[in-house]
């Protein structure tokens, strides 16, 4: 029965990730055409909202070329290992609280880790073998830096990432997302107690995710296209795919950690039956994380990439000083109020 | 920016722009407005553009409307000085008072390069830049304009002579 359950949630929410990853890309190409003065894509299907068929119908239909002398096992699995990665880390996230179906009371997440944080940070990590096996097995210059670079990025900002969030846990006291979440239900949000964490993090996310102004290891205009430049068809869909996917993932995440994930401030979900409150939740927490897409895409047509010396210095003279500096603060104040 | 003496460029930032988070969000404000501005796009096959009169497209040559005749004199001055030899002329006698008219004219427009240097030395203003831009071809050979798709009427031509009369 639990299995049953578990394999139907995961269904479920793969689906759904997918499907709304397809839109994502639209979005993006809307939201990036808005902000430079275009319409963008508009003629597949009504306001060209069948986009994503076409694009995708495109990469299926795609050769697959891979270079010669490239490791071809390696050149395969990377993408595989990037997109495998990115999904998994969706298990531990909590959408809702629970729903009762026939008298049984069903979480609304995949898994119900005690460590959930501590997995989401192991998967992530985990994410740059796809990038930087890509990078290796490709046998192609660009590919191979856009490879080094990222793993150089990821050692750097994966410090920052870690600590902004020790925060979080010294405060909420747990590991469990689903218990930070209720802990900022039933108080204020953590963005309140940790303004200097959530900034590092969500700066650490945006490296993590390899999106702009951190997107080194591809950097269209210095190394075509980076760890991906031989990748063709739906193996370079797959990378996009995750790329998409951990931005969904670190926007729940931020969500979970800092925005009080589905619960609103004032609200007593108690008061309801629960398959409404769950509802209610789920759209909330959709609402959130929706906002903090968009901010991903905000941020990626706005700022510049940086330089590579200028990341390095600002993950390690900036950020790492100043999520140690919170570490302290926090665990200063903690002392004081006890 | 400014240099400071020992020719080193010292950027002048102030404490809130070093501080970089308060600049970002001062470009979110930007493209954010830039999400509501209206929009440049022309939406190609449904609305099209149509040239002002300094516009060069594709030569044509001149007819006019009264009498049915060209007026090119079959001096072949356009076939020397344009640049990418992309015209052909052969002349040939007529009873008309302009004597010569040209039996063979053709333009490959694959060559053209749109200089417009043929209406420039034209001493008839025979030869006439038109407005017409779009176009594309499945076969090579049928880009080589013959004087079937070349002689166009004058009255469709008007704001480009008008325009040649003010300015050259
Ligand atoms: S220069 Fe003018 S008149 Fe002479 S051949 Fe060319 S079009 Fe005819
Ligand atoms: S526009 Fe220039 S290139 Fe074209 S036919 Fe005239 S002279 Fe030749």
């Amino acid at each position: 029965m639990i299995a049953i359950v578990a394999l139907i949630k995961i269904i479920v929410v793969v689906l759904v990730v997918l499907g709304t990853v397809a839109y994502l890309v639209l979005l993006e190409r809307k939201v990036s055409a808005y902000m430079q003065d275009r319409i963008g894509p508009n003629r597949v299907g009504p306001k060209g909202l069948f986009q994503p068929f076409a694009d995708i119908l495109k990469l299926v239909l795609k050769e697959l070329i891979v270079p010669e002398n490239a490791n071809g096992f390696i050149h395969a699995l990377a993408p595989v290992i990037s997109i495998t990665v990115a999904i998994s880390a969706l298990a531990v996230i909590p959408f809702g609280n629970y729903i009762v179906i026939g008298g049984q009371k069903i979480n609304l997440m995949i898994a119900n880790v005690n460590i959930g944080v501590l997995y989401i940070l192991a998967m992530s990590s985990l994410g740059v073998y796809g990038i930087t096996l890509s990078g290796w097995a490709s046998n192609s210059k660009y590919s191979l830096l856009g490879g080094l670079r990222s793993s150089a990025q990821m050692i750097s900002y994966e410090l920052s990432l870690g600590l902004s969030i020790i925060g979080v846990l010294m405060i909420d006291r747990t590991l469990q997302l689903d218990k930070i979440v209720t802990a900022q239900g039933s108080g204020l949000w953590n963005i309140v107690y940790q303004p200097i964490g959530f900034l590092v993090f969500i700066t650490a996310a945006f490296a993590e995710t390899n999106r702009l102004p951190f997107d080194l290891p591809e950097a269209e205009p210095e190394l075509v296209g980076g760890y991906h430049t031989e990748y063709s068809g739906m193996r370079w869909g797959l990378f996009f795919l995750s790329e998409y996917t951990s931005m969904i993932v670190s926007s729940a995440l931020i969500v979970t950690l800092y925005f009080g994930g589905w619960s609103l401030p004032f609200v007593d979900y108690s008061a309801m039956s629960p398959n409404i409150a769950a509802v209610l939740q789920i759209i909330t927490f959709l609402v959130k994380t929706g906002i903090f897409i968009f901010i991903y895409m905000w941020i990626r047509w706005t700022l510049p990439r940086f330089r590579y010396d200028q990341l390095m210095n600002v993950g390690w003279k900036i950020m790492l000083p100043l999520a140690i500096l919170n570490l302290v603060g926090t665990g200063a104040v903690l002392l004081a109020v006890k | 920016m400014s240099n400071n003496g020992n020719g080193k460029i010292k950027p002048e930032m102030t404490f809130w722009e070093r501080l970089y988070f308060p600049e970002i969000l001062h470009g979110m404000s930007i493209t954010m407005k830039a999400l509501f501005r209206p929009k440049f796009t022309r939406q190609y096959p449904e609305e099209r553009w149509v040239p002002p009169p300094v516009f060069r497209g594709r030569p044509v040559l001149v007819v006019e409307d009264e009498t049915g005749v060209e007026r090119c004199v079959a001096c072949g001055l356009c076939a020397r000085v344009c640049p990418s030899l992309a015209i052909q002329v052969q002349a040939a006698e007529t009873e008309l008072d302009k004597e010569r008219y040209p039996v063979l004219f053709e333009i490959n427009m694959l060559r053209c390069i749109f200089c417009g240097f043929c209406e420039e030395v034209c001493p008839e203003e025979a030869i006439i830049m038109s407005k017409e831009f779009e176009l594309t071809f499945a076969d090579p050979k049928d880009a080589v304009f013959g004087k079937d798709r070349l002689l166009t009427p004058r009255s469709k031509l008007e704001d480009r002579l008008e325009f040649l009369k003010q300015y050259r």
